[in-house]
């Protein structure tokens, strides 16, 4: 789960990060009240959306009046944000966060990740700070410094002294600085963080460095225990049909491709789309029905992926186990006719009663294209879009 | 031989009297050599119980000692399952095998540290479990389409271990054992460690590996195999059309910070000598083509 910045900055200084002083505002006259409030000559309008690159996008502008604060929010609110993190269509700006500005002697980055093959949280910082952090790692990853964190203790102090060393902040910050780092391990760790970034972080003239910007991602699993963390997801910043998939504990995300595919299990959704891929088609989206698919999860499925107007045709492809395959041919059967479907549906089903499964299609009286492999059911719905769009042209 | 599990291996399920514990637990029990193999179960609120004969402990050091048992399933509820994880470790038992889908990562780090030094063995989270099959079925996989054979299976996922099981049995191709390491970032034994474990059984001639976008374990195993392999390895990575970012159902499977890709652990695996294909439905006939 994402959250916004101003949302982080308010958790990280309850752990004591300093951060420059900000108002969260939905519309203009706030932003300008907001400003007022703060005090200062300048300030700086920032969009509140989940997605990085806000700078570059135009999301991010300096005022100098309360005149400015007001030209610049509204500028940005409403505006739809296109950042390369965003989809083409860009996000639309519904909040601004308004910070008093701050005088920037240099910038640093600082990132805390889970690190897989250490199998611990890996604190990541350098002095190349407030520039494209993913490019500074793919080109000169010797300006990335790393440190993996003990579980139980802890990130002591001669690590991060190591760290702020490496990363060149000047001395007399040094212990400011240690007790930074600390502070946001201790926020990571206590909040199940999957992802906590600052970039930059900043050394200001008076000799202190503070978070200027701030992104935290929550592990999902772990979302149990921070109701408090639940309550900040703001659905608008959510694609609505991954919202709507996540009610019915179906794993979906939509893609650019025109074949729908109903799945179990994620590996297999994933070989789905590669195959329809590597015989000339594309898939619409990635959908994991789970391993207890009921009639209702897969009428969930089918409408979540009849809500694409791009879709021109549908593989279903279940490996039945414990899931038989009569249930969800049941299930596949009762869907069709629940949703009207207009396109093309291939059906490739094995495992536990599968010749059961096979007969129930077959009997429908619906017209699907039943499947005997994986290939056959790529093939068979490459063609069935092929085919439509053909007949379509004449 | 086959590995980690054989007929004389003895399970204990954690999270017995649970809905999924009881339903596997029997579907085990029915498989094979189940009935010898499955032999205690552990609830801390319901020892003296039993399940369909099988007996219930509070513990698990309880159940090792009544019992001999050495290998322990899991299906506790996420939020109690690394702690359930712990005290098999703790119990000192060979293996053990945790079903649980979505444990926090945080409570994995901290399992994983625990365990350092330790000799329990974990496979998992999140994973089907391992089958030696026409002997014993640990997990939730379906027993019957498994065969006994000299092919070793290894795999990131569930239901695409089944697809390529089902791939090798159309090709009259049996298996030694089958294992499903999971589809979470931290987890217990990666496909290096089975490698290592096939290279060494002689009951597997060639391996068939499975793996998924996302952290670099695949790539890891590859460069092992290209010094120390002794038996042809052959591999699919699923997810080579999937979009850096977005997280693809596994906790695991996500490309980010450009690491992880499809395209990326695939290289990798050809650079190392491991025949690979891009089509999932040819991992049967290329595993055949290398014996």
């Amino acid at each position: 789960m994402k959250i916004h910045e101003y949302q982080a900055k308010e958790i990280l200084q309850k752990y004591g990060v300093p951060t420059p002083q900000g108002i969260a505002c939905f519309t203009v006259d706030d932003a300008v009240n907001a400003a007022k409030q703060l005090g200062g000559r300048i300030w700086v309008v920032k969009a509140q959306i989940y997605a990085g690159g806000r700078g570059k996008g135009g999301g991010v502008k300096i005022a100098r009046s309360l005149d400015e604060v007001r030209q610049r929010a509204n500028e940005i609110l409403n505006m739809r944000l296109i950042t390369h993190q965003t989809n083409p269509e860009g996000q639309i700006v519904h909040r601004l966060f308004i910070e008093q500005g701050v005088q920037i002697v240099k910038e640093y980055y600082v990132g805390l990740v889970v690190d897989r093959s250490r199998q611990r949280v890996c604190l990541m910082a350098s002095s190349a700070g407030g520039m494209d952090i993913e490019k500074v790692a793919a080109e000169t990853p010797q300006k990335i410094h790393k440190i993996f964190i003990d579980p139980i203790a802890g990130l002591n102090h001669q690590q991060a002294e190591d760290l702020v060393q490496k990363i060149d902040i000047p001395e007399q910050t040094w212990p400011q600085a240690i007790v930074l780092l600390q502070d946001l391990y201790r926020a990571f760790e206590d909040t199940d963080a999957s992802l906590l970034e600052i970039n930059p972080l900043t050394l200001t003239t008076d000799h202190r460095v503070i978070a200027l910007d701030a992104k935290m991602n929550f592990d999902d699993n772990a979302l149990f225990r921070h109701p408090d963390i639940v309550a900040l997801r703001d659905l608008d910043e959510e694609d609505p049909v991954e919202v709507e998939a996540s009610k019915h504990e179906l794993s979906y995300i939509p893609l650019d491709g025109n074949i729908g595919c109903l799945v179990n299990g994620a590996g297999l959704a994933m070989a789905t789309m590669d195959i329809i891929k590597l015989y000339g088609g594309n898939p619409a989206n990635f959908l994991d029905v789970g391993g207890g698919a009921t009639t209702e999860k897969v009428t969930e499925a089918f409408k979540l992926m009849l809500c694409n107007p791009k879709l021109q045709a549908i593989l279903v492809n279940i490996f039945g186990g414990i899931m038989k395959c009569d249930v969800i041919a049941q299930g596949v059967v009762a869907a069709a006719r629940d949703v009207q479907l207009t396109v093309p549906l291939v059906v490739r089903l094995e495992g536990t009663n599968v010749d059961l499964g096979k007969k129930i299609l077959a009997d429908s009286g619906l017209p699907i294209i039943s499947a005997d492999n994986m290939a056959d059911a790529a093939e068979k719905a490459v063609n069935a879009v092929k085919t439509k769009s053909n007949s379509l042209k004449e | 031989m086959s590995i980690l599990i054989n007929r004389n291996s003895r399970v204990m399920t954690q999270g017995i009297t649970g809905k999924t514990g009881q339903f596997h637990t029997r579907m085990c029990r029915d498989y094979a050599n189940g009935k010898e193999c499955f032999v205690a179960g552990v609830n801390p609120r319901k020892p003296g119980e039993d399940f369909e004969g099988i007996p219930v402990f509070a513990t698990v050091e309880e159940a090792r000692q009544q019992t001999g048992a050495n290998v322990s399933v899991i299906y506790v509820p996420p939020p109690f399952a690394a702690a359930a994880i712990d005290e098999a470790v703790e119990a000192e038992l060979d293996l053990v095998i945790c079903i649980t889908e979505g444990i926090p990562v945080r409570d994995m780090i901290r399992t994983r540290y625990k365990m350092q030094g330790k000799k329990t063995r974990l496979i998992g989270p999140n994973c089907p479990g391992i089958i030696t099959p026409d002997e014993i079925k640990i997990g939730i996989m379906p027993g019957y389409i498994h065969k006994k054979g000299r092919i070793g299976v290894v795999s990131r996922s569930g239901t695409l271990t089944y697809e390529a099981v089902a791939q090798l049995m159309a090709l009259g191709l049996g298996q030694s054992t089958c294992i499903g390491i999971g589809g979470d970032p931290v987890n217990g034994l990666k496909h290096l460690d089975v490698m290592q474990l096939f290279n060494d059984d002689d009951e597997t001639d060639a391996v068939l590996m499975v793996g998924e976008i996302g952290g670099t374990d695949e790539e890891e195993c590859a460069r092992w195999i290209k010094d120390h392999m002794r038996k042809p390895v052959v591999g699919f990575i699923a997810g080579v059309t999937a979009p850096p970012g977005k997280r693809m159902g596994h906790a695991g499977a996500i490309i980010s910070g450009g690491k992880g890709t499809a395209q990326e652990k695939l290289e990798v695996m050809e650079s190392c000598g491991i025949k690979v294909t891009r089509n999932p439905a040819d991992m049967g006939k290329l595993l055949k083509s290398a014996l």
